[in-house]
């Protein structure tokens, strides 16, 4: 049974999806598709202790060996990754019931929790995968149950955002799949370990500098790096809360851990980093998402469009990141794709609570919210403080170790630049308090009326994680630093 | 001589332009799918090309012959065939489900309505 769990990760969501067409009843699916996730979560956390204990996990699927069969192969970074995706998972599902009640009709519910176990299974799957084409198999798993998901919204712009992402997300993935072609033409292997092993005795040829392009730019994509964001904040604002909440918290993880994979471990950092001008592309392109979604995101009047804007700026962090080169700028990236999932997670839920209960995640409704969901307005404060990055908080953690090392690698503008996009998070974060406690409600005197439970344990879950995280930081620094170090150790 | 030599991958690029092309200045949803399917098979015709070995004959083992070609891109874009019909039922499930919604699958009038409310 332990042997299997690098498969077991994959399958059992992938094997659940389709058996929720068979319970009939909204409640039991969702009970069903809980424990699903749970199991999950616990198969990850099993595989994150047999890593950290014994090192790197090979499974061969069907027995067939390394380079001719599928491998999945488990090591630091993906075992924190798949950590990461299948917690959250399991955290927004925990309050997917109360939501999908309100902002679904009783027969798509059911389509919801099947939809919603195949985005799980092929984003965990995409993860756990040593194969690149399986890779592609897994992303094209996910992204077409995300697009079904964000068509569920009952706005019907939601239709066009998903049509949108659809033609987006597949040229994508398309442009994924023609680099695997190009490096399978080169090296004749598609096993990720095999390929790095033999694309540095090719060097720079133009078939695999054109694979090296392919892959960025679908991948780019994928995970919404300035200027290739255009289909995520439509899709984030329409799409139902919970959808929100997860494919926020998980979905562009993955494209960053598919970013690190490739650029680091499959390309190496001498190829990707050095010999192409891509640090510079890359820090660049992460600066200006920062700045500039940051600037848009203070003019947006949908709150959950605000967000989603300040998920592209988060993105362009953790790009930054990687651009650096160094060990320390990898650490600080995979800090931040852990807090940005709690911080993403905490807030998109807590707005969840609002839709829920006002109906509408519109500025205005957050007037005088403060006194009448005292609660969920406290989570969402939590939340934005810990994306502005001040001390004692999740954000704050990740944003110093991202700025200690571009100070350390002497990118003095881009450290001064990363605090500027700091302080324009507080604008639009502020934005949101002002209205929730400085502004009368436009009904004065209207009871509390707080969120249901079943909504606000899982968001205060995850807020309260924001606030542990940036006090006790001994699990994700130790696991971040292990992984960074064994990436960089592999490529030097 | 280099063109007729390589005249797939020609193919390939020209049905890759022809494609992207129409997804991107098509205005109506049904000729951006279309588009998409041809930059689609664009990538299946590069994969089949990238199978074939010079002389080789089909990979099915017979006396008397040496030289294959290899079957795993082959098998590789079936999966991806596979996808590709997935997601062109889906584009078009989508494009019904605008029609319905907003009464028309014009990118630009479906623009104007949601600008308008």
């Amino acid at each position: 049974m332990l042997a299997h769990l690098p498969v077991l990760q994959v399958i059992l969501p992938l094997v659940a999806a389709p058996s929720c067409l068979i319970i009939r009843k909204s409640g039991l699916v969702w009970l069903f598709t809980f424990l699903v996730s749970l199991a999950a979560l616990t198969v990850s956390a099993l595989l994150l202790q047999q890593v950290i204990d014994s090192g790197v996990i090979s499974y061969h699927l069907g027995g067939w060996d390394a380079p001719w069969g599928i491998e999945y192969r488990i090591d630091i970074l993906n075992a924190w990754v798949l950590l990461i995706v299948s917690a959250l998972g399991t955290v927004v599902l925990a309050a997917a019931h109360t939501s999908i009640r309100r902002e679904l009709e009783e027969g798509q519910q059911i389509l919801f929790y099947t939809l919603y176990l195949l985005c799980f299974s092929g984003l965990l799957g995409i993860v756990a995968t040593g194969d690149v084409f399986n890779v592609f198999v897994f992303l094209e798993i996910s992204s077409l149950s995300t697009y079904a998901l964000i068509a569920l919204g009952r706005d019907r712009r939601a239709l066009w955002a998903a049509f949108q992402y659809l033609v987006m997300g597949t040229v994508g993935a398309t442009f994924l799949l023609i680099g695997i072609g190009f490096l399978y033409m080169v090296t004749g292997t598609l096993n990720m370990q095999d390929l790095a092993a033999r694309l540095p005795a090719i060097g720079t040829s133009t078939t695999v500098l054109a694979a090296f392009a392919f892959i960025l730019v679908g991948i780019c994509l994928k995970l919404a790096l300035f200027p290739l964001h255009l289909w995520l904040p439509n899709a984030y604002a329409y799409a139902p809360s919970v959808v929100t909440a997860f494919i926020a918290a998980t979905a562009t993880k993955v494209a960053v851990y598919l970013l690190i994979r490739f650029t680091v471990s499959i390309f190496g950092v001498d190829f990707s980093l050095s010999v192409l001008p891509l640090q510079h592309l890359l820090i660049g392109l992460g600066l200006l998402g920062v700045l500039t979604a940051s600037v848009v995101a203070v003019y947006q009047m949908n709150i959950k469009r605000m967000f989603a804007y300040s998920s592209v700026a988060q993105v362009g962090y953790m790009i930054v990141g990687i651009g650096l080169g160094t060990a320390a700028g990898l650490q600080a990236t995979l800090l931040h794709l852990f807090n940005h999932a709690l911080m993403k997670g905490a807030l998109f839920l807590a707005l969840a609570g609002v839709v829920y209960r006002v109906g509408s995640a519109n500025i205005s409704a957050f007037r005088g919210l403060g006194r009448r969901m005292p609660w969920t307005m406290g989570a969402i404060v939590i939340g934005g403080i810990s994306l502005i990055g001040m001390p004692l908080t999740a954000g704050f953690i990740s944003k110093w170790y991202l700025i200690s090392a571009a100070v350390d690698s002497s990118h003095w503008l881009v450290a001064l630049l990363l605090v500027a996009g700091s302080l324009l998070a507080v604008a639009y974060v502020w934005r949101l308090v002002e209205a929730a406690y400085f502004h009368s409600p436009e009904t004065p005197d209207k009871p509390a009326d707080e969120a249901p439970l079943s909504l606000l344990i899982p968001t205060w879950l995850l807020a309260l994680a924001n606030l542990y995280f940036g006090v006790d930081t001994r699990l994700p620094l130790a696991v971040t630093e292990m992984a960074s170090r064994t990436l960089f150790g592999g490529a030097l | 001589m280099l063109v007729a030599a390589l005249y797939n991958y020609w193919i390939v690029i020209a049905l890759m332009m022809i494609g992207l092309f129409v997804v991107i200045l098509g205005g109506n949803l049904v000729k951006k799918i279309i588009g998409l399917n041809i930059f689609q098979t664009s990538v299946f015709i590069f994969y089949i090309s990238v199978g074939k070995v010079d002389g080789g004959s089909a990979p099915i083992l017979t006396e008397g012959v040496e030289l294959y070609s290899n079957p795993l891109p082959h098998v590789l874009i079936l999966t991806a065939i596979v996808v590709g019909i997935a997601t062109t039922a889906l584009a078009l499930a989508l494009a019904i489900r605008i029609k319905q919604a907003y009464g028309t699958i014009e990118e630009r009038d479906i623009q104007t309505r949601d600008s308008q409310c």
